[in-house]
């Protein structure tokens, strides 16, 4: 097996809020090996998109890292901003959920496209200009020669992220951060997203980190889930083996709350009661304690650490994991 | 008129709404010809993607947005007809709640008021009947009304800022409920909470509901029938088992693909979604989904096609619909 292209070690995140420090994320250790999807699945605030910025190295300026961060061979927490700003858009590239925002609106789509190309590819302004249209093409624009000279505003919400896809893929990234890439468009939109990024995932042999709240997602797509709550990772497992059988409590009632296409109507939903705690209110035991059907006094008194379970690669952090005939699986 | 199959007198009966938008000297095709029924007690889904016209629907059905043809039958009243008192009266019996619940909560009056404003609205004088029913309401929709009706909305994360949403659209009593993407802002873990308590609801007062969201699972777990709705235009309309089961419309299908399903072992089928849903400005000609239906012939683009029965209760618009 080859070195991890990417290590999450003991990473940590904490942001100073008038209600005392945050702890937005939680000690947590991940590894992604190149060519591979790891899919981290939480609801919002759980500490998802705060890692992956540590991971980009763009937190907020108050908030404080702890931990280590290896990208190919890079420990980007004491890289040189200079560095930084090299490594970030070529090797480490990403998708935000929103392509509105991330889009500049006042420059025209072929001027942003090929100012990262230039800026890290050293190439002229034709050449420049030609990658952009392949890279257009590639990512299924119809017309990319008269897309350049237009605004993101002419563009519909699935165009702009596929012109977000293209600038992260324009410089043969190593890994590609997504985060929520598809939240914000329709399903039959959000299925054409997905597809483009399996597609240039394979053809580019580059690895990928899905953010996202919604199992479905990284189901059919990822090669290993984590599954965060309250700013850390609660089980971990590739992608087969989690769904096959879950060993984190509320890894399951978040399947369970979800909504079936093959559920006759009017069946109750399982529904997780209560709601995450407070995020500056660290709780000493589970954090998943107080919504839990099987929490009993060990899990209100001290927290439990990620183990491995049987299968290799499976880890969950839970006192009383589910047993086999409990699971939902199989 | 289409019959859209409803046993019973509908409560509700949209007949060929037609609702348009100007945008500056062109026309937005919102909501075209749409008619459908629901039955006193039924819950009716509405589902599409956005831009589809849905949220225009619920409004124009409301009387929130004027259509520009056609009517709607509330319990055998014309809505559209209606003006000023009559319809402020009407108004009483049907209400909406929103998609994002902490928008639609004046951030600066206190929960207690804001539930109680449609009974003050209504006219409901006496202070301790209004607090009666504010407490009843919010009691009933799992909030404790000694401890929130003093707070104010700030204080409450997003699903209990549904919850006092819904609170204060059951305070008046009414018949029936708009719900537009009731749960859309919601996470995983607290939606499924908001829908167990929109079904208890229903059954507890008696509702009527059009339940619109984009989500076709979300739809199906509240709604008796469902509508599907593209580009201003309903597609089909049938009982939700059946419909799922056995989608006789393009789009349906398209939409039932391209969910994303939990399950690992049901591996996506890439390229089932083609193409976006073109500009209502300038919506096709015959069937609006034709430019992006794989079954599309000369025919679709001459005739618009009507909804037709192709199962029992089950009606779909289309000339080359799935066996």
């Amino acid at each position: 097996m080859s070195p991890p292209l990417l290590t999450i070690e003991n990473v940590a995140v904490e942001l100073p809020t008038p209600r005392g420090n945050l702890r937005a994320v939680d000690h947590v250790d991940l590894s992604l090996e190149a060519g591979r999807t790891l899919g981290i699945v939480g609801e919002s605030g759980c500490g998802k998109t705060m890692l992956s910025r540590a991971v980009l190295q763009l937190l907020p300026r108050q908030a404080k890292l702890t931990g280590r961060v290896m990208f190919d061979g890079h420990d980007l927490v004491r890289l040189k901003p200079e560095s930084l700003r090299r490594l970030r858009g070529r090797d480490l590239a990403v998708v935000f959920q929103d392509p509105m925002t991330s889009l500049n609106p006042v420059l025209t789509i072929g001027t942003q496209l090929m100012e990262t190309i230039q800026e890290h590819l050293e190439l002229d302004a034709p050449s420049a200009r030609k990658r952009s249209i392949e890279l257009l093409a590639a990512v299924g624009i119809p017309a990319p020669e008269q897309r350049l000279a237009q605004y993101p505003h002419q563009c519909s919400g699935g165009m702009r992220q596929r012109i977000a896809i293209a600038i992260a893929l324009s410089c043969e990234p190593k890994l590609l951060i997504a985060d929520e890439p598809t939240t914000a468009l329709d399903v039959t939109i959000q299925a054409q997203i997905l597809d483009l990024l399996a597609r240039e995932q394979r053809r580019r042999h580059m690895a990928m980190i899905i953010i996202t709240h919604d199992l479905g997602v990284v189901a059919g797509r990822a090669d290993e889930v984590a599954v965060m709550y309250a700013g850390r990772v609660v089980e971990r497992a590739p992608t087969q083996a989690l769904f096959k059988r879950m060993h984190m409590p509320y890894t399951e009632a978040l399947l369970a709350a979800i909504p079936k296409l093959d559920t006759a109507p009017h069946t109750p939903l399982p529904a997780i009661s209560g709601r995450p705690p407070d995020p500056t209110r660290p709780l000493k035991g589970c954090s998943f304690a107080p919504r839990c059907r099987y929490a009993a006094e060990r899990c209100r008194e001290a927290k439990p650490e990620l183990k491995g379970a049987e299968m290799p690669g499976h880890l969950y952090a839970c006192f009383h994991p589910i047993q086999m005939a409990e699971g939902i699986g199989a | 008129m289409m019959q859209l199959a409803v046993h019973d007198e509908p409560l509700l009966d949209v007949d060929n709404l037609v609702v348009e938008y100007g945008l500056g000297n062109r026309t937005v095709h919102a909501v075209s010809g749409v008619s459908f029924q629901v039955a006193r007690g039924e819950t009716l889904g509405l589902v599409g993607e956005s831009g589809c016209g849905k949220s225009t629907l619920g409004r124009a059905v409301l009387q929130l947005r004027r259509a520009k043809s056609g009517r709607v039958l509330f319990d055998g009243e014309d809505l559209t007809a209606m003006e000023g008192e009559a319809l402020r009266r009407m108004r009483r019996r049907v209400q909406l709640i929103f998609q994002d619940p902490i928008a639609s909560l004046n951030p600066r009056r206190r929960i207690g008021d804001i539930v109680a404003e449609p009974l003050i609205i209504a006219g409901v004088k006496d202070a301790t009947e209004r607090k009666r029913r504010v407490h009843e309401v919010l009691g009933a929709v799992g909030l404790d009304p000694d401890i929130v009706a003093g707070r104010l909305p700030h204080e409450f994360s997003g699903g209990q800022c549904q919850r006092i949403c819904i609170a204060r659209s059951l305070v008046l009593n009414p018949e029936f409920i708009v719900c537009d993407e009731p749960v859309s802002a919601l996470d995983v873990s607290i939606r499924a909470q908001i829908l167990n308590l929109l079904e208890e609801m229903k059954a507890r007062f008696g509702l009527t509901l059009l339940f619109i969201a984009h989500d076709l699972a979300v739809v199906k777990a509240v709604s008796d029938r469902v509508a599907v709705m593209y580009l201003g235009r309903l597609c089909e309309v049938g009982p939700s088992e059946q419909l799922f089961a056995k989608p006789a419309h393009p789009y349906t299908d398209l939409l039932l693909q391209a969910i994303p399903v939990p399950d690992p072992d049901v591996r996506p089928v890439e390229g089932v979604a083609i193409g976006e849903p073109p500009s209502p400005i300038a919506p096709p000609s015959g069937c609006r989904f034709r430019t992006r239906c794989p079954r599309a012939d000369q025919r679709c683009s001459a005739e618009i096609p009507e909804l037709r029965e192709v199962a029992p209760g089950q009606f779909a618009a289309c000339h080359h619909p799935l066996a």
